[in-house]
């Protein structure tokens, strides 16, 4: 049956992980395997969101049992396009992985950790049941567990106390939010609890709105929204570069599709002050996200401080649920995850040559590698929006969308905010590339390997900002299901 | 002084063996009575731990000579597998087969593809248990 076609993206890496897994010390092996797998991935998501574009939502019953009874994985469009950005990112990390990562990481199974947190990120975006992506949440952490703490050093293993800690209480709480639901509503198909809850008509609704502020705590959590976001900073500093990478370019938007999708489904036309209260902590978030953006000097730490700010940017704008602003979202949220990628690998190759992150402790490093200089000053131009480049097109609609619903603080805020980026990171580029040559700077690493990866994610970065109207039909059908849930209801249920 | 723990020792020898064969039971029981992959993987588990504690970690290694990350890599290749068995027969991913078999001696059996899952939820749960005791056990 062509539907398995849907399950193939969470399959393909889980194979991946279970045979490298039996041959943990035999790198090249590793290596190569990693790579297929990676490359399969990318295949087998592309050919997903062709068969999306073609076929409508794709749904599969795992083990033939009817919609609300047994598990569904449904692959709407913008769960297809997250998958494929995520399997792009993964190859990228994977490729960068070989120079970077270390051998005595790379034979205490690092490469099965990473496959398998692709496992958990592709799952969450498929799977149409809530425990099933509480399930899928649970994977994704435990491989981001081991990728934190892989290498034992005396950073990575305080910063993981904390990010297991702060992950184990929101766990408990997502559970108690399913509970919560699951007591009320009766199922957990998310299609189901959908239609259920839309069938309740003003009844009950107070416990709903607890189910609701239970989902924005656990997801808000994951995400990074405002007062949730304290155990961000401290431990995406500790984990190496690509490990970094694949953290900072996928595990945050998880939480925030996890937002989109329930929020979408379950929470919009029940509760009247969800979307609002969303929309402040969002804008809090991104007033945060500038405060720490602009206030270091640590390169390592401005990037994490931007993911704060897209954080805000994509959920405020999924806050207004208009048409517009959902695509706006849409297009901010496939751009944010390849260019933090591309970011964060750059800064690795900074690091490598310079051996620090602080901007103060190096300068002109454009007169040693140019190339570098180029690629970051483009990356900078994409993340803040300059019209020909990536960044740009989600925003503009995003603050179209904000006007037009007359949310002109948070627009205002959106518009400010770009500015702000970009000043957070051109002072890195004013300080750290140009001016003298200064601070030690050691030039025998693979340079150009390195950069391999780094110059696929800005071609492509740069390539989606050129042709955003080439991905715009994509885009719409990716936010049809959100704005009318119904589509995805009849997806799943099929009557 | 070197303690001699023969009555462990030979306790240990036979209940190990008890232990084993229920935690069997209750794999096979798992389809109509309480039990399962999971409890069998945790008494089987618990069996050898057994003998652990009363030998010490080098023994049990040369008795049983198995690679615990491998057994957790083959047993989830069976969970996956038997997932695939359905996506190449045709239908959805996980779809189970089963059918009445007449076995040489056993006779007209109810067979069910859902206990190679079980099977590959048993090896994990071994795997995994094994792992934990072993390298907790093993570092100074």
């Amino acid at each position: 049956m062509m539907n398995n076609l849907v399950l193939f993206p969470i399959l393909v890496p889980f194979l991946g992980a279970i045979l490298l897994m039996l041959l943990p010390k035999k790198i090249i092996l590793q290596r190569t395997a990693a790579l297929i797998a990676g490359l399969a991935l990318i295949a087998v998501s592309l050919f997903l969101v062709f068969h999306v574009k073609q076929n409508g939502i794709t749904t599969v019953n795992i083990g033939n049992w009817d919609a609300p009874f047994g598990i569904t994985i449904v692959g709407d469009m913008l769960s297809s396009l997250l998958v494929f950005t995520t399997s792009i990112v993964l190859v990228c990390v994977i490729i960068y992985s070989f120079y970077t990562i270390g051998k005595p990481r790379e034979k205490f199974l690092y490469y099965p950790a990473v496959l398998l947190m692709i496992v958990g990120v592709n799952g969450s975006f498929l799977t149409g049941d809530i425990f099933n992506l509480f399930v899928f949440f649970e994977v994704m952490l435990m491989a981001s567990y081991v990728l934190l703490v892989i290498g034992g050093t005396k950073i990575q293993l305080k910063a993981t106390i904390k990010y297991l800690l702060i992950n184990v209480i929101g766990s408990g709480f997502f559970v108690v939010a399913i509970g919560v639901l699951y007591s009320m509503i009766g199922t957990l198909n998310m299609a189901d609890i959908s239609q259920k809850i839309n069938a309740l008509h003003g009844t009950n609704t107070g416990m709903l709105s607890v189910a609701a502020v239970l989902f924005l705590f656990v997801f808000g959590l994951k995400a990074g929204l405002f007062p949730l976001y304290f155990w961000l900073p401290g431990s995406y500093f500790a984990p190496p570069i690509p490990v970094l990478a694949l953290f900072g370019g996928l595990l945050t938007k998880v939480g925030v599709y996890a937002i989109i999708r329930t929020f979408s489904l379950f929470f919009t036309k029940e509760t009247t002050f969800m979307m609002p209260l969303l929309g402040i902590l969002a804008l809090i978030t991104i007033i945060f996200g500038i405060i720490g953006a602009i206030s270091y000097y640590d390169l390592k730490t401005i990037v994490i401080y931007n993911i704060l700010i897209a954080i805000g940017v994509i959920l405020f704008s999924v806050s207004i649920l208009s048409r517009e602003s959902v695509t706006g979202a849409v297009y901010y949220l496939i751009h944010d995850m390849i260019i933090k990628a591309a970011l964060f690998l750059i800064i690795g190759v900074v690091m490598a040559i310079t051996g620090s992150s602080s901007v103060k402790k190096f300068s002109g490093l454009m007169t040693v590698k140019p190339t570098l200089g180029w690629a970051f000053f483009i990356a900078i131009m994409g993340i803040s929006g300059i019209p020909p480049l990536s960044g740009f097109f989600g925003k503009l609609l995003i603050v179209e969308g904000a006007f037009s619903a007359h949310e002109m603080i948070g627009g205002i805020l959106v518009l400010l905010s770009s500015l702000f980026v970009l000043m957070s990171l051109i002072k890195v580029f004013t300080r750290g590339f140009w001016g003298e040559k200064s601070g030690h700077l050691t030039l025998t690493i693979p340079y150009r390997k390195m950069m391999l990866p780094v110059i696929i994610l800005l071609t492509l970065s740069v390539l989606y900002g050129v042709f955003s109207n080439a991905v715009y039909p994509f885009i719409a059908d990716a936010v049809e299901p959100i704005i009318d849930p119904n589509v995805y209801i009849d997806a799943v249920m099929k009557e | 002084m070197k303690t001699n723990d023969v009555l462990l020792r030979n306790v240990t020898k036979v209940v190990a063996f008890i232990i084993f064969l229920f935690s069997l039971h209750l794999f096979f029981a798992g389809h109509y009575n309480p039990g399962g992959g999971f409890v069998a993987g945790l008494t089987s588990a618990g069996a050898i731990t057994l003998t652990l504690l009363a030998y010490d970690i080098k023994t049990v290694q040369s008795m049983l000579n198995i690679n615990t990350i491998f057994i957790t890599g083959v047993g989830l290749l069976f969970a996956v597998g038997t997932g695939l068995l359905g996506v190449f027969l045709g239908k959805p991913f996980l779809t189970h087969v089963f059918g009445y078999v007449n076995l040489p001696i056993l006779g007209k059996t109810s067979l069910h593809t859902a206990t190679l899952f079980d099977l590959g939820v048993y090896l994990v749960v071994v795997g995994v248990t094994l792992t934990i005791i072993q390298s907790i056990g093993e570092s100074d």
